[in-house]
């Protein structure tokens, strides 16, 4: 153990109350930090604006998808009805007309691209799966998924310092703070 | 949720910045007794966790062994034998295998409506009963598989529902209401499978974090993605959250229209009507409320979840009952109306047949009585708070429910336009095997996991409490002015 190389993650603090996280999280915001996280057991309201977060991007990416399902519904039901093997039934005609009999799997493969999108492009941007994270090097780490309202910022941010740090989060309210450190 | 409700600010709000001391009255709590975050985790990751209780295997073993001979012997019997094991015959063709189906499909609903619908009205109650509903859905939709595919008659043969190339170079017929239903329910039980898990990560992170290293810690750590609970990744989840159930709302609903039109795009008196859409939907989410609390109400007491499963909770869902199944007993009286009103003979005859000279009078009086009388008692506040007389009617409404499919089905198909050809139908030892088995395999699904995986909302339980959010709730300092309903019914306060 001792001669084990470390390399610092950054510094954890743990804070009482929503209002007292979200007061931290707009001064560190306000200081210019920008690799830091808020780790807390369920979404917390207001914590984007706190933390300077725009809208997520996702629903661009899903609204891509459900336009490509659409376009398959039907280009799956128009290429197979009409132009590969004509089917004469139900007294529908067999061209551009049929399109309306064709509308539930049209919605229904909009749907189920837009769901896939939604996974997909979700997990991407929230960088997941991962399972091994210096975060996780943390001793408290486990409460942000119990009680824990955390703040944790990175040694990787121009304006961490391992000295003052520490300090500027106790300041802001931070308890239990904690120097994370990660073996390599 | 985070983005979402910060657009819609909620009456209360505004009706509590008023200070001419008028009074408000409070909004029910959620989560009772004040119950910090850490008992929320340990309450609900406690099942998990703990050994079950003597009740959970009381269940579980027969459930069990009923699926294992009821589908699994059922299924074998059916398949190396034929359909003729079953009782549909030439005029019945369709029988209890499709009663059956459209029964459990109708059944998922209620955990998508909650999940997804009531999330889009912000109706935060939903937290704590959501997780358990949408497992119900996907339990519910694979039991209702397992009908349609084998009533395909050769089941190895099933694959031809999907639109793959072929050496017959046919296609599949993409007019057909039954091929319709082939992507509506296959998408369905998707998108339902995916909110179900997405919503499951924060809280498999949760048990993740309290398992000791091991097997167990792993596949918890797989499946939990390496959740950290930043708010980084908070802010994509919360949409992808809102994104799912905006496009879960259309499909609840298009799923079982699609399914009514089975039977409304055909030419059968009884069945060719354009009132079974929304009367399928809405039969759909009453049977489906019942099933949720036929299953929560025992979940809630023998896990001691009272505090975050309130009579606030179970009241509600029977308002929900009541309502759903007053539109079902609208949309029951207009089709005997327009059966009569629009003079259609054929049709009029259908449902006098139903009602009066049929073969299967008595179904139709059990489902009227089950689906439009019996939860017309949750009028009555006192009977939505006596959990007794909740899962009475919710016992009535599963098997309303069920005799609305038989009344639709085995009713109208073997009497239809050439009295020539008019038969009847019996359902068949196979058939009872096959249906009793479904439900074991339903009940032991569901035990699985309670067993498993975390029932209730974790994250979103939390969420629900007082001043969990970046600013203050806006009631929380003004408990002047602020009175209960209990003091309001008490006459203390006028």
């Amino acid at each position: 153990m001792s001669n084990e190389l470390k390399r610092v993650y950054g510094y954890l603090a743990e804070f009482d109350n929503p209002q007292d996280l979200a007061h931290a999280a707009e001064q560190i915001r306000d200081a210019g930090f920008k690799r830091w996280d808020v780790h807390s057991p369920y979404a917390i309201h207001g914590m984007d604006a706190a933390m300077g977060l725009g809208r997520s991007r996702l629903p661009w990416f899903v609204f891509g998808g459900g336009v490509l399902g659409l376009t398959t519904g039907f280009l799956l039901a128009y290429v197979t009805q009409v132009i590969i093997y004509p089917t004469v039934v139900q007294a529908k005609p067999v061209n551009i007309h049929t399109t309306p009999a064709f509308f539930p799997p049209m919605f229904e493969l909009t749907i189920l691209f837009s769901g896939f999108t939604t996974l997909f492009v979700l997990l991407a941007l929230m960088g997941l799966p991962r399972l091994n994270h210096p975060f996780f090097a943390a001793r408290q780490a486990h409460k942000a998924t119990d009680d824990g309202l955390l703040i944790v910022i990175e040694a990787r941010d121009p304006l961490f310092s391992k000295e003052e740090t520490r300090p500027f989060l106790e300041k802001l309210g931070g308890k239990n703070i904690e120097l994370v450190e990660d073996a390599i | 949720m985070a983005e979402a409700t910060a657009t819609a600010p909620s009456t209360e709000e505004s009706a509590t910045t008023d200070d001419s001391g008028v009074k408000v009255l409070a909004r029910e709590t959620l989560v009772l007794n004040e119950r910090s975050m850490g008992w929320i985790t340990n309450r609900i990751a406690g099942i998990v966790e703990n050994k079950q209780p003597a009740y959970w295997w009381f269940l579980f073993i027969p459930a069990a062994l009923i699926a294992l001979l009821g589908v699994g012997f059922g299924l074998s019997y059916q398949v190396s034998t034929g359909v003729g094991v079953w009782g549909n015959n030439n005029t019945a063709m369709w029988g209890w295998p499709i009663v059956n189906f459209v029964f459990w499909i109708g059944i998922g609903h209620a955990g998508t409506l909650i999940s997804a619908i009531l999330f889009l009205t912000r109706q935060n109650w939903r937290t704590s009963i959501n997780r358990a509903a949408e497992a119900m859905t996907i339990f519910a939709v694979m039991c209702a598989g397992i009908f349609p595919a084998f009533h395909v008659g050769r089941v190895w043969f099933a694959w031809f529902l999907a639109p793959v190339p072929n050496h017959m170079a046919v296609w599949q017929n993409f007019k057909s209401a039954l091929l319709w239903d082939v992507f509506a329910v296959s998408t369905y039980f998707t998108i339902s499978l995916i909110f179900w898990f997405l919503g499951m990560v924060p809280d498999l992170a949760t048990i993740r974090d309290r398992a000791k290293p091991g097997i167990r810690k792993a596949i918890y750590g797989i499946f939990s993605l390496g959740w950290r609970g930043g708010n980084r990744q908070w802010r994509h989840y919360e949409m992808a959250y809102m994104i799912l159930a905006g496009i879960s709302t259309p499909l609840v609903l298009s799923v079982h229209t699609v399914v009514s039109f089975d039977f409304a795009t055909s030419v059968v008196p009884g069945w060719h009507t354009t009132i079974f859409p929304p009367y399928f939907v809405a039969g759909a989410i009453f049977g489906g409320f019942a099933m949720v609390l036929t299953l929560m109400i025992p979940c809630r007491s023998i896990y001691g979840l009272h505090d975050v499963i309130t009579m606030k909770h179970i009241d509600n869902m029977a308002k929900i009952i009541a309502l759903t199944g007053t539109i079902v007993g609208y949309a029951y009286l207009m089709e005997l109306f327009v059966a009569w009103y629009s003079g259609q003979k054929y049709e009029f005859d259908a449902f006098m047949m139903r009602l009066a000279d049929g073969p299967k009078t008595s179904s139709y009086y059990a489902m009227m009585f089950c689906n439009v009388i019996s939860p017309q008692i949750f009028w009555f506040k006192a009977m939505r708070q006596n959990l007794v007389v909740v899962m009475i009617v919710c016992m009535f409404v599963n098997v309303g429910m069920w005799f609305e499919r038989y009344v639709i089905i085995v009713t109208t198909l073997p009497r239809m336009f050439l009295p020539a050809e008019w038969g009847n139908y019996f359902p068949s030892f196979t058939d009872w095997v096959l249906f009793i088995g479904t439900i074991g395999m339903f009940i032991s699904l569901f035990l699985l996991f309670l067993r498993f995986l975390p029932c209730i909302n974790i994250a979103e339980v939390k969420w629900t409490r007082k001043n969990a959010h970046a600013h203050k709730d806006p009631l929380s300092d003004k408990v002047k002015g602020y009175v209960t309903e209990e003091q309001v019914r008490s006459g203390e306060v006028a």
